[in-house]
């Protein structure tokens, strides 16, 4: 592939991010264009229609579903509490009679005298959608929701769980390489970002969980362990939605890989600062990463020529990650792009490239099995 | 084709975009034959940060003009078309499965009446069934409706009762669908396309009830008669609606329709399309699979019968994970012969389906990427023969026979035995480095029985030659016959119960006699729980595959279609696999003492040549 080659993730130290907040249905937007927000400032609300239960009136009561109207006590529209009596029967010269009670709380949708069949719509589900991160409205879509926009730092990852959270970011490793073990985790780390190294263990995952970390941002994670965690093994690359008390964010991948060292020192630089993290991943059509965004505090908003990465192709010199074994996880240097097909180790040809690590020694790597990094 | 006739074309330039990689092929009319001339690839831009799939198309072609010296884009990146010289192309098209290909919903009336007919004429048009809700699919209608507006589907088509039959249930599912405002997955300023193909009577009742919230078309119903399908107008119908609608949303797409001198093909409708021409042309049963990155296809055509299922989430690189939790670790790992830890192991699929354009680089990975391929193929197939099957819900006359089997219609028609061909396609199959590996893929997973050819596409353009005998179908047949089909060889594994489960004595189970084309005549025996390949490969001038007349006689016990014991004379075809004799036994059952195990793989990889002595020594 003449054009083989994985963009990097992103990791930038300044950058305009701009999210749309948007309802599921129409609704309410409670902002307006220039307002600052929080991340935890309601943006919008809506009411989501509720569930629909159906009852069988006409089984429980034992008549015929056309007779449901001459034994409804509640009609078409109106409310009903749990437990209420909505038809009753009588027989044998009311001598006895039977009745039949709501499940739910809500309104008569419909009845049937076809299937003596009831629909009790509950009541509406209140669905609020806060702003995620600390900035300006910058745009109001009627009725739908709103895009919040800050500058800041903002880090890619490579999958994560859990949902949108924040907290101050706490370096609690010496540097990348370290492993996040739970002897690690303190009690100060309570509502905090927890930044590791090259790994999360199981142990430490779970500490800092109890201990109410909102986050953990790491080099990897075990995929035995996070079929642990999860409590399943996880098939598609579609998360965000776990409830877990916690949100992971991995940066590098599957296994023991250090932290790359510039998203580590960024991270470090930015100690102590208010960090909104996603875990949400979608590794299919519409790809989602993770990520993390420090919203400057202040105003910082003169904008920088940002490198445009994605339109750069790979060349002589250019810093890349290898992406798979033999040499996953090791950084260096293009040194060669010969342009004909190669037959590698497996037997496969590919196209290849020369890679200088930065202990100086070389190897041959397929194009495909390496990703760019900015400088 | 700007007015061009088909005897005028000469040059034709077809492109693939996939979920994962766009693949460009050059056709040229060399002499009086149409030949593949080269092929390019890149990977596909339909994500962000490009968003525009033309990007990838334009790369891919890029690569292309690298190769061939062939100038295919102006300066302003344009396709140059008509072909003038050393310039350009006559013709341009294309397939598409990437953001995700078509995804629908359908809905019916009976889950395994209607509403299955619905899904077989959904899946014949190449689109990826989300979800089937029925009036008895056990949900109960706020579950429906909560699913319905959760999906966000391309289109729905929704299907139920026979002509002249109720209108209640049918009407009850649209109510559902009315309910749920269901929004289409791309793009928000259009209604979501749906397509009735139900009751004729009910059509006042669901344009009343559907037609302002959706954009309704209406076409002649699927299921007429419970007796009969009638599938080709809804199928028809999904294409267009496909071009008009969901085309045009994807990144890229209308600029890409403008380009395209034929409408844009969903890629499994393409291939689909070249499978079943290939067995109509030559009157055998044939099944094909189409393995990508994120889902695997299979068509089969049984009786005449054209049947596809795509299994949305088996696949060797996004679905990678998924091939592994459904399959489980044991089943990927019996194909393995060398032990792998658990967590380094568990590791590596999740890096892969992280990074799912990486490519193995080392020969144990290469390994175990095709142990998987095995188990993903092995799982489409399973859910392809439960759907391949006769009409059910008609009624079937019986015999005493019959008196103790209480089936309600609905049989497979997928029958191994007589099965003529297996064709292989998709990225692992079509680029294993060794054309053996294809061969022994296939054999795994779909273990034919009696007497199989086996071929595969040769770089994966059956996609493109799908859509191009819609416009030119001479050129598409003769690039297909001589550039795209592989014949790997056959398969000749007899049916019946190997007793090479470990220890114990092997028998002879098969003995067999070719007479070559040389006129040479080779003999011998297999015995139970042995693989053997016999050379008999291709012509050298025209890569027709050379055939030979073959007395095989099974012992007792073993059937090679002809009941058990029973003797057969056929004409074997050839390959660059050759004939490979299965005496593993049908059914197939690896042994289970994993000492044994991995001496019988080495054994049968050994046997068939499939990975080096060397690497198979040294793991």
């Amino acid at each position: 592939m003449g054009h083989a080659y994985t963009p990097g993730l992103k990791v930038t130290e300044k950058i305009q991010v701009t999210k749309k907040r948007i309802l599921p249905l129409k609704g309410d937007v409670l902002v307006k264009v220039g307002d600052k927000v929080k991340p935890d400032t309601v943006v919008a609300r809506t009411l989501l229609p509720g569930n629909v239960e159906p009852f069988n009136v006409a089984n429980v009561l034992g008549i015929p579903p056309e007779d449901i109207m001459f034994h409804m006590l509640k009609k078409d529209g109106e409310r009903v509490k749990e437990g209420e009596v909505i038809a009753k029967s009588k027989s044998f010269f009311g001598l006895f009679s039977s009745e039949c009670k709501s499940k739910a709380e809500g309104t008569v949708e419909s009845i049937s005298s076809v299937t003596g069949q009831v629909l009790i719509r509950g009541n509406p589900i209140p669905v609020e959608i806060k702003a995620y991160l600390d900035g300006d409205v910058v745009e109001v879509f009627e009725r739908e929701g709103v895009a919040v926009s800050t500058w800041g730092s903002f880090i890619q990852g490579i999958f994560g769980i859990g949902g949108e959270t924040h907290g101050e970011i706490k370096v609690v490793v010496k540097d990348n390489q370290e492993v996040l073990t739970d002897k690690l985790i303190e009690k100060d780390c309570k509502g905090k970002v927890i930044v590791g190294g090259s790994l999360v263990t199981a142990d430490a995952i779970k500490k800092a969980v109890s201990m109410e970390a909102k986050g953990v941002v790491v080099g990897g994670f075990d995929d035995k362990d996070l079929r642990d965690f999860l409590g399943y093994d996880l098939g598609v690359a579609i998360t965000g939605s776990e409830e877990l008390g916690i949100t992971l964010v991995v940066t590098e991948g599957f296994g023991q890989i250090n932290m790359a060292e510039k998203t580590f020192s960024l991270l470090k630089s930015k100690e102590g600062m208010m960090a909104c993290i996603n875990g949400a991943t979608q590794i299919r059509a519409g790809v989602i990463r993770p990520e993390v965004v420090i919203p400057y505090v202040g105003d910082m908003h003169k904008k920088e020529a940002m490198v445009d990465l994605e339109n750069i192709g790979l060349t002589e010199g250019c810093p890349v990650r290898v992406i798979r074994e033999p040499y996953f996880g090791h950084l260096g240097k293009v040194c060669a792009l010969p342009p004909a097909l190669q037959k590698l180790e497996s037997e496969s040809s590919a196209r290849v490239l020369e890679v200088e690590f930065q202990d100086g020694t070389k190897a041959i790597i397929p194009r495909a099995n390496v990703e760019m990094l900015e400088e | 084709m700007k007015g061009l006739k088909p005897e005028d074309i000469k040059i034709i330039l077809a492109t693939d975009c996939g979920s994962t990689t766009t693949k460009a092929i050059l056709i040229e009319k060399r002499g009086e034959e149409f030949r593949l001339i080269v092929r390019g690839e890149a990977p596909t831009t339909v994500e962000a940060p490009f968003e525009d799939v033309t990007m990838g198309v334009l790369n891919a072609v890029g690569e292309v003009e690298e190769l061939t010296g062939r100038k295919l884009l102006n300066e302003k990146g344009q396709i140059i078309s008509p072909a003038k010289g050393n310039e350009g192309t006559d013709i341009y098209i294309s397939t598409s499965s990437a953001g995700g290909g078509l995804q629908m919903m359908v809905a019916g009336v009976v889950r395994s009446m209607t509403a299955e007919s619905a899904e077989r004429a959904a899946l014949g048009a190449g689109a990826i069934v989300m979800d089937v809700i029925s009036s008895n699919d056990k949900r109960l209608p706020h579950q429906q409706i909560q699913r319905i507006r959760h999906l966000r589907p391309d289109m729905i088509l929704l299907s139920g009762g026979i002509d002249g039959g109720t209108t209640t249930h049918v009407v009850e599912i649209a109510e559902l669908i009315s309910a749920a405002d269901p929004r289409p997955r791309l793009g928000t300023g259009y209604k979501l396309p749906i397509i009735y193909a139900g009751n004729v009577n009910a059509r006042e009742a669901i344009k009343e009830t559907l037609g302002d919230k959706v954009d309704l078309t209406i076409v002649d119903n699927l299921r007429p008669v419970l007796e009969r399908e009638n599938l080709l107008p809804a199928r028809e119908k999904i294409h267009d609606l496909f071009m008009e609608h969901v085309m045009a949303q994807a990144p890229g797409y209308r600029k890409l329709m403008t380009w395209t001198d034929a409408p844009i093909m969903p890629t499994p409708g393409a291939v689909g399309l070249i499978i079943k021409t290939i067995a109509d042309q030559e009157g055998i049963e044939a099944v094909g699979v189409d393995i990508g990155g994120a889902t695997t296809d299979i068509f089969s055509v049984f009786q005449g019968v054209f049947n596809r299922t795509v299994s949305a989430n088996l696949g060797m690189s996004y679905s990678v994970s998924n091939v592994f939790a459904e399959s489980g670790l044991e089943n990927v790992m019996r194909w393995v012969p060398f032990h792998m830890d658990e967590r380094d192991l568990r590791n590596r699929v999740k890096n892969k389906m992280i990074r799912p354009t990486t490519i193995p680089q080392m020969m144990e990975e290469l390994i175990f990427e095709q142990a998987i391929a095995k188990e993903a193929l092995r799982l489409a197939f399973i859910q392809h023969k439960s759907f391949a099957t006769t009409l059910k819900g008609v009624q079937q006359q019986r015999t005493i026979a019959d008196a103790f089997d209480q089936s309600a219609g609905g049989l497979t028609l997928v029958n191994m035995t007589t099965l003529n061909m297996l064709i292989g396609s998709g990225g692992v199959l079509s680029h294993a480095p060794r054309r053996q590996q294809a061969a022994l893929m296939m054999i795994d997973a779909f273990l034919p029985e009696a007497i199989t050819r086996l071929a595969v596409d040769s770089i994966f353009m059956m996609p493109q030659l799908g859509v191009l005998s819609t416009v030119h179908p001479k050129a598409a047949t003769e690039v297909f016959d001589k550039d795209c089909l592989i014949h790997l060889g056959t398969c000749i594994a007899p049916i019946g119960e190997s007793s090479a489960r470990g220890g114990k004595e092997e028998k002879e189970i098969l003995a067999y006699s070719f007479t070559m084309p040389d006129g040479k005549n080779v003999e011998g025996s297999i015995k139970s729980g042995e693989m053997r390949k016999i050379p008999l490969g291709l012509d050298e001038k025209t890569d027709i595959p050379l055939t030979c007349k073959a007395s095989l006689n099974p012992h007792r016990g073993f059937d090679l279609g002809a009941g058990k014991g029973n003797k057969i004379e056929a004409t074997i075809h050839g390959g660059v696999s050759g004939i490979i004799l299965d005496g593993r036994g049908r059914p197939f059952i690896l042994p289970t003492d994993p000492k044994v195990r991995v001496q019988k793989l080495k054994e049968w990889m050994l046997a068939l040549d499939i990975y080096p002595k060397e690497a198979l020594e040294r793991l």
